[in-house]
């Protein structure tokens, strides 16, 4: 008899363990839908952002003499890692690929004798990362509170960041985050932050010979231009890692009840044998006891 | 009509308008001005202002833009506003409220404590000014 009564509760159980899994996977997909419209709406101001100052940066030649966050300092012995990744865990393998990939970052710096400095933003992340390098750590940037309102935390962290650099705490920033390719797959990558650099599909516009004129100077502009460009690249990096959060989770949570329920058809079939042997054995018990009679 | 500019108009929220219109003035940080169809490549910072959109001879729109940047190239006119509304959409009661509510806030605060907010109410005054007229 315990042998039943102990599957019925495992049955139980695994039943109410996958209501919950598929309701974390239903919010998932709702928060998915409104994370990935923010990501995309931010998409064309990004793009076109980074087409001027590539623009910029293609009719300035080398960039030598600009302004230092487009020079940079002249030096690369001090590497500031910017790790972003999520407040919260189930989803799948989200946070770990990203620490996954800024641990393999480290390490190449390390191996090239550089000085690595690492800031956190996402609490995840900075735990994953806390038992090996918690000695670089100089900074976190908690995101629990954004709730969606992510422009406040990118341009304090872009500001941040000029100041530091300013300061001279670093010579090259690099942000590692996680691309939103689509729903199914987002890939860790790194950025560099600073020096600006413009991205290789940027298109460049042919101005057919004409001369750029530029009012105020070419300076005032790229530095007014460069720290919001920084900014833009921080934010839409929060965006997609947003969208990539909520699009792990969801699989995570849909592979979840689908194991669940697996597991649900295994215990019920075991479960119905033992109940028919049960029956088996008290009729044989019955009969035997009759014709003993 | 091949003789049109493209125009458009992105903050960091969103696309606010794209497409091919004939005149669009813009308040640059150095005084407003006009851009047509083929005009010289040009680069520009941008102030607190509306933005006006002209098509067939009258003012199709008008944008308030909160600082950024004006990118003029063969390929066109591009505008990245820090922020932008477009000002047939917001009514002078709401931006009233929200720059009383800044101006308050402000004033609570003390001068100079706030540089954002300080930043915040003399753009809210200017979008005020701006819907006025």
């Amino acid at each position: 008899m315990s042998g039943l009564k102990e599957l019925k509760n495992r049955i139980g159980s695994v039943k109410s363990t996958q209501k919950i899994t598929k309701a974390k996977q239903m919010v998932a997909a709702a928060k998915l839908r409104r994370a990935q419209e923010a990501a995309e709406a931010s998409k064309p101001y990004a793009s076109r952002m980074a087409n001027v100052v590539a623009n910029l940066t293609a009719s300035m030649g080398d960039g030598s003499g600009g302004p230092k966050l487009l020079a940079g300092s002249g030096s690369d012995k001090v590497h500031l890692l910017v790790v972003m990744t999520a407040e919260r865990g189930l989803c799948g393998g989200f946070n770990s690929n990203t620490a996954k990939a800024a641990r393999l970052k480290i390490e190449e710096l390390k191996a090239d004798g550089k000085e690595v400095k690492i800031i956190t933003v996402g609490k995840k992340g900075r735990e994953v990362l806390k038992h090996a390098y918690a000695d670089l750590f100089i900074d976190h940037v908690d995101l629990s509170e954004a709730k969606d309102k992510y422009t406040p935390f990118a341009i304090g962290l872009g500001h941040d960041l000029t100041a530091r650099f300013e300061n001279g705490e670093f010579d090259v920033a690099t942000l590692v985050f996680s691309e939103f390719k689509n729903v199914l797959t987002q890939t860790p990558v790194a950025k560099q932050l600073i020096p600006a650099e413009a991205p290789d599909d940027a298109e460049t516009i042919d101005l057919g010979g004409a001369i750029y004129a530029y009012e105020p100077s070419e300076p005032e502009i790229l530095e007014a231009l460069l720290p919001r460009y920084l900014n833009t690249q921080i934010l839409s990096a929060m965006l997609e890692n947003a969208a990539g959060e909520q699009a792990a989770s969801m699989t995570a949570m849909d592979n979840a009840t689908r194991n669940a329920g697996e597991l649900i058809d295994g215990l019920t079939l075991k479960y119905n044998r033992a109940r028919q042997a049960q029956i088996t054995k008290e009729l044989i018990e019955i009969i035997s006891g009759a014709e003993a009679l | 009509m091949a003789d049109k500019l493209h125009f458009s108009l992105v903050s960091p929220a969103r696309e606010l308008f794209s497409g091919d219109v004939d005149h669009v003035i813009a308040p640059g940080s150095d005084g407003e001005f006009g851009v047509l169809v083929n005009h010289a490549p040009f680069m520009t910072t941008l102030k607190n202002g509306v933005v006006r959109v002209e098509d067939n001879g009258e003012t199709t729109m008008r944008l308030f833009v909160r600082g950024g940047f004006a990118d003029v190239t063969p390929a066109g006119l591009t505008i990245l506003a820090e922020e932008a509304v477009n000002l047939d959409s917001v009514s002078v009661e709401s931006v009233q409220k929200e720059y009383d509510e800044a101006h308050r806030a402000l004033l609570a605060e003390g001068k100079d404590a706030n540089p954002a907010l300080e930043e915040q109410v003399s753009y809210l005054e200017d979008l005020k000014a701006a819907l006025v007229n």
